[in-house]
């Protein structure tokens, strides 16, 4: 049961991390909100045998992304005052809520509802989701989208060294 | 009592919602971007989940894609947000209305 245990915590916690994101004021809290709820959701991946998947998680979202986030909040340099008018103003923001809540409840209840689809059995435990079993996925079925990723990289990186240098003259 | 696979995608929706409900309300553009992520982040749990559901790896080969447009775009997102700040001094997102018919 220890698999309920940890479920019920790590998915309470990315929820709170969801909410302290869209609540906050101040970007920084914000973005290290999303870190607790991008690390929590790392540990649901690993509960489903997404080892390598939990790995890229920590790595590259909470690791690289954020730092990105964070680095340009400090590049940044915001003042103080731009935190005030951060959100819209109150009734039009709790129609919007209420609204989510509403609709996430009604699925919730549908979902919960109807039978529960469970997870069958793992065939071969030891290997599912580990490096080898994903690499060979992504190298076999998968090698052009793999290799098209690549080029957009690229693509992503000259455009920012293009849009954040801006016009010399 | 048992997780099973409803209880993720539940937990998928709510983190999305969550998600869509700071993109429209939140102002400051660096917030917006990290709801953007965390909307990302809850499609690639449901990824996960399903991939485990028929233990297939493909799933996971999708969340690598879907990590590597993220990385990408919030990349180009922050450059244009260096550059926007660079011209009109603010993070607002309301002052963005240059394409405004």
């Amino acid at each position: 049961m220890s698999h309920t245990v940890i479920f019920y915590i790590f998915s309470a916690l990315s929820v709170l991390g969801a909410i302290m994101v869209v609540s906050s004021r101040n970007p920084v809290s914000s973005a290290v909100s999303l870190v607790l709820t991008l690390f929590s959701t790392a540990v649901l991946f690993v509960l489903l045998h997404a080892h390598f998947i939990a790995a890229i998680q920590i790595l590259i979202y909470a690791g690289a992304i954020m730092v990105l986030f964070l680095f340009t909040v400090m590049f940044l340099n915001i003042r103080e005052s731009e935190f005030r008018f951060d959100s819209m103003n109150i009734p039009k923001r709790t129609t919007f809520l209420l609204l989510f809540v509403a609709a996430t409840g009604f699925l919730a209840s549908k979902l919960f509802l109807s039978s529960p689809i469970r997870f069958p059995k793992l065939e071969d435990p030891g290997n599912f989701g580990t490096v080898a079993d994903v690499g060979r996925s992504l190298f076999i079925d998968y090698l052009l989208a793999f290799e098209l990723a690549s080029v957009l990289v690229v693509v992503a990186m000259v455009g920012v060294l293009v849009i954040a240098k801006g016009r010399e003259s | 009592m048992e997780i099973t696979a409803t209880h993720y995608v539940v937990l998928a929706c709510v983190l999305f919602s969550i998600g869509v409900y700071g993109l429209i309300t939140r102002k400051n553009i660096l917030v917006v971007l990290m709801c953007l992520e965390l909307m990302l982040n809850s499609c690639n749990l449901l990824f996960v989940a399903f991939s485990r559901l028929y233990e297939s790896a493909t799933g996971h080969v999708f969340v690598l894609m879907s990590v590597t447009v993220a990385a990408a775009e919030v990349a180009v997102g922050l450059a244009f947000v260096v550059s926007i700040y660079r011209q009109r001094e603010s993070l607002d997102i309301d002052l963005l209305k240059l394409l405004r018919g």
